[in-house]
């Protein structure tokens, strides 16, 4: 009987490992552990990665690799003429993922889209507040203005639903793309409510995107299974698995040993090692980002356009530059937008490095002394803002301005950095959400931005009144005109020193085929396959 | 021996209430606050930065926010994460057995290798085995653990691909939890290669989170059997005719470990500090990973509430091993 069973075990063991060598499986080295699996609800790219990109599907989608729209859970759909009405025609027969914990028994319809929105910002809404999670934000529904342009969303019919906005805006096609409009099912929420289990709804996700959750080890491994009913055909990749490795030493390590597939964010330092080995590719994409410096263009004598290029023209950016990125390379920004962004003009050239010129025009001004600031953290667009600071001190010193580095840790940094009267120059940085310009121009140097995320403090009628316009238009060709002209405004105006767009990279070892680097920073997995 | 253990338990009160405003005051005099933490570089617009302030009782008078935590914590209520949004004691249930796996195979790995080695270096004092033991112990008591763990990594599991590079089983193992140690689990449902996968996983870490108690624990079995060698009753061991074996290792070594004892228990605290590091290197989901996510995050639900809870268990150890002293050592028990 013992020789038996343990026949039977071994029988059993043999036909499980043989069903685990033909599954594909892809394993990919995620630099963060996900706050939850609700993308209404977090921020964080590694957040997205975890939820958005693979679970979910929205209405429209980014084009895999770039930032231009194109039809998701929406076929096709019509903005009226006064750019207020937005009709979205919902492609038939998609299925939610069944699961062990949800077995939806209808396909997604026009109520779904409605209760996806409805949540984020209708407080009446359970699932808006404590009852869903406590102290829940919304961050990006709120950050993105949804609240002030969105008047309602209504179901047409099933596969019919209809948004009305409360004046017009061009950049919500772009906004409907992003993670936080992820569309959630609305027969899950009802049924976890009944069961009085709503904080699931943040922990076993349910959505229509290419993997469905599988399982989540806290801060350890996330698994995932193709989704067999995914409306755009089921993936190659059988089993998707994120390994969470937060040091980025480690993370490359596991690549180069075969441990992960996929490993994004290596150390500058390490670009090297990993070009030279055999068995990964080095994946690089200019990112949607900007690393600049806002001067005070409230305070003399940086109110003065001239002072403001002089001050641009004494800082020698290419060995900045090459000193700051080193081998990661970056290319150094001519406009706000980075050059994949459409609008982009390519006429429009940032200042030239002119010592001799600056010195003249800054001692005619008699600019002297100057508070240049630096904070501790390593972002994307700039990743020694110190250095930096010691960099741009020493070229300024050369034609006789004497900066005073201020530094504050990075949260107080931002603090103070935003406030109306901060003086001198103060480095700062972004990363695109939507890849619409309007994410650039307006959320940076609008006038409503001064106090909040435009670091310069600068409020120019002509700058604002074309971003205003361009943002109200809805077609493109007639944006991108208004955008150009907006650039030529901000090269004229210098509010800021344009410093450059890092290039974002991803470690993918050789087997693996269809990775793409994404502009906006996500991680995406379907159309990804790998050989044996 | 009632009297004496009350006694002891009497004077963690004010230990704990000592460690409730650490903890809170730590997190706050922390520069930035944790909405603009949250907001990154897209800011937050004054009077929603208001709302938020007021959502999450940041805008009441410094004690009357320490009140309601205290408050709160006596009731067992260690709050919920600002950015999970999951109770932290549900968190921290999840990971700590993580970090009790790893440090107690660290502790095993500090106990076999320095426990040896101080008893050798007592026995040849003065010999090149004991001047390069000691030179060594303090080597590895100074090494930054940071530096190691990567050195490690890329040498052993990089170079020579003898080891995982990080994790704690491989990822073609999937099982639920029981206990949430993964050598016991993978032993109760019965899965030999998950179990040495398991192991393999430990190793790296479980070095270099052992590596600073192995320094002290051979130092400290050193010092203390050399006192105990030079005792009366060990001479008259060795007068007796005994072997030299047998004198060490049963005469000498049974007193000689006492303070040995103590040294290991305090070592609990270095292993949790230790755990920090070791388990961000590593990518070991344990509670010291989470406890720098959340101080990176801001969170300071969960940094002052995690504080606590391993505040909690250090003490609980240390009374555990002045128990355990005063039980192989029955003259502190007068004392």
């Amino acid at each position: 009987m013992k020789k038996t069973m343990t026949f039977a075990a071994a029988l059993l063991a043999a036909s499980v490992l043989s069903g685990m060598a033909s599954a594909k499986t892809l394993v990919y080295c995620s630099e963060a552990s996900p706050a939850n699996f609700d993308p209404g609800t977090t921020t964080g790219g590694n957040d997205f990665d975890a939820s958005s990109r693979t679970v979910y599907s929205r209405l429209v989608e980014f084009k895999h690799g770039g930032t231009e729209i194109e039809p998701g859970l929406a076929d096709k759909w019509e903005i009226s003429d006064d750019g207020l009405v937005y009709t979205f025609h919902l492609h038939p027969g998609v299925k939610f993922q069944t699961t062990d914990y949800f077995k939806p028994t209808r396909d997604l319809n026009a109520d779904d889209v409605v209760f996806s929105f409805d949540r984020q910002f209708n407080k009446q809404n359970p699932w808006n507040g404590d009852k869903y999670l406590p102290n829940l934000t919304w961050d990006y529904y709120t950050g993105m203005d949804m609240p002030k342009y969105v008047a309602k969303w209504e179901k047409v019919d099933d596969l019919t639903v209809k948004l009305t906005l409360t004046e017009p805006n061009a950049p919500m096609l772009a906004n409907l793309g992003m993670d936080f409009a992820s569309i959630v099912s609305k027969e899950y929420a009802d049924q976890l409510e009944k069961d009085g289990k709503m904080a699931d709804f943040s922990t076993k996700p349910i959505g229509t995107g290419p993997f469905q959750f599988v399982d989540y080890q806290l801060d350890s491994v996330i698994r995932y299974a193709a989704n067999p009913d995914y409306f755009k055909g089921k993936e190659k990749i059988d089993d998707l698995v994120f390994a969470i490795t937060p040091d980025a030493t480690a993370r490359i390590q596991k690549v180069l040993a075969g441990e992960c597939d996929i490993a994004p964010y290596p150390n500058p330092a390490d670009i090297a090692t990993i070009k030279a080995n055999n068995d990964v590719t080095l994946m690089d994409q200019a990112g949607l980002n900007i690393g600049y410096m806002s001067y005070n263009t409230t305070i003399p004598p940086l109110d003065k356009p001239e002072v403001r290029h002089a001050l641009n023209q004494a800082i020698d950016r290419e060995a900045l530059i090459k000193s700051l990125f080193q081998d990661a390379g970056a290319t150094p920004a001519e406009n706000l937008i980075p050059p994949t962004m459409w609008s982009w003009d390519k006429d429009v050239k940032s200042d030239a490095y002119n010592p001799d010129e600056a010195k003249k025009v800054l001692e005619a001004a008699g600019l002297k002394e100057i508070q240049l600031w630096a904070s501790d953290r390593v972002r994307p667009y700039n990743p020694n803002f110190q250095r930096a600071a010691e960099l741009i001190q020493a070229d300024w010193a050369k034609v006789g301005v004497k900066a005073e580095i201020v530094n504050y840790e990075w949260t107080k940094y931002r603090e103070e950095g935003k406030k109306k009267d901060r003086p001198g120059a103060f480095q700062i940085g972004w990363t695109g959400d939507n890849g619409d310009p309007d994410n650039f121009f307006a959320t940076l140097f609008a006038c409503s931005a001064i106090g909040v995320s435009n670091y310069s403090s600068w409020c120019d009628k002509d700058f604002e009144d074309l971003i205003q316009k361009a943002k109200k238009t809805s077609d493109q060709a007639e944006r991108t005109k208004l955008y150009e002209q907006a650039q030529v405004i901000f090269a004229k105006q210098a509010p800021a020193f344009l410093l450059a767009h890092s290039q974002v990279y991803a470690v993918v070892r050789k087997n693996v085929s269809g990775f793409m680097m994404d502009p906006l920073g996500i991680h995406r997995f379907d159309g990804v396959d790998k050989a044996e | 021996m009632l009297r004496y253990l009350l006694n002891k338990i009497a004077l963690l009160i004010p230990t704990l209430v000592g460690i409730t405003i650490c903890a809170f005051a730590f997190v706050r005099l922390l520069p930035g606050d944790p909405i603009l933490a949250m907001a990154g570089e897209h800011g937050v617009a004054p009077a929603r930065y208001e709302e938020l302030k007021e959502k999450f009782g940041y805008n009441l008078p410094i004690w009357q926010q320490y009140a309601r935590y205290v408050g709160e914590v006596a009731t067992g209520d260690f709050g919920v994460s600002i950015s999970s949004k999951r109770p932290v004691l549900e968190e921290f249930k999840t990971l700590f057995p993580a970090t009790l796996e790893l440090s107690f195979f660290a502790m095993v790995f500090a106990m076999v290798i320095g426990i040896p080695a101080g008893i050798f270096a007592a026995v040849k004092r003065g010999s090149w085995f004991d001047q390069s033991l000691m030179g060594t112990a303090l080597v590895g008591y100074s090494m930054p653990i940071f530096w190691w763990g990567l050195l490690l990594i890329i040498f052993f599991s990089g170079y020579l691909g003898w080891t995982p590079v990080s994790g704690r089983i491989g990822l073609q193992f999937f099982f639920k939890p029981i206990t949430g140690f993964m050598t016991i689990d993978s032993l109760l449902y019965g899965k030999w290669d998950a179990f040495r996968s398991a192991l393999s996983h430990l190793v790296l870490p479980a070095i270099v989170l052992g590596t600073i108690p192995l320094a002290v624990i051979a130092r400290q079995t050193r010092s203390a059997m050399l006192e105990v060698l030079g005792e009366d009753y060990v001479r008259t061991a060795r007068a007796k005719g005994l072997s030299a074996a047998r004198v060490v290792g049963v005469h000498a070594l049974r007193n000689a470990l006492i303070p040995v004892v103590t040294t290991i228990g305090l070592q609990v605290g270095t292993l949790l500090a230790g755990a920090i590091l070791t388990e961000t290197i590593f990518a070991w989901p344990g509670i010291g990973k989470w406890m720098v996510d959340s101080i990176f995050k801001r969170d300071y639900v969960v940094v002052q509430s995690g504080l606590l809870l391993i505040a909690l268990i250090v003490m609980a150890v240390n009374l555990i091993v002045d128990v355990l002293y005063a039980v192989i050592n029955p003259r502190i028990r007068a004392a």
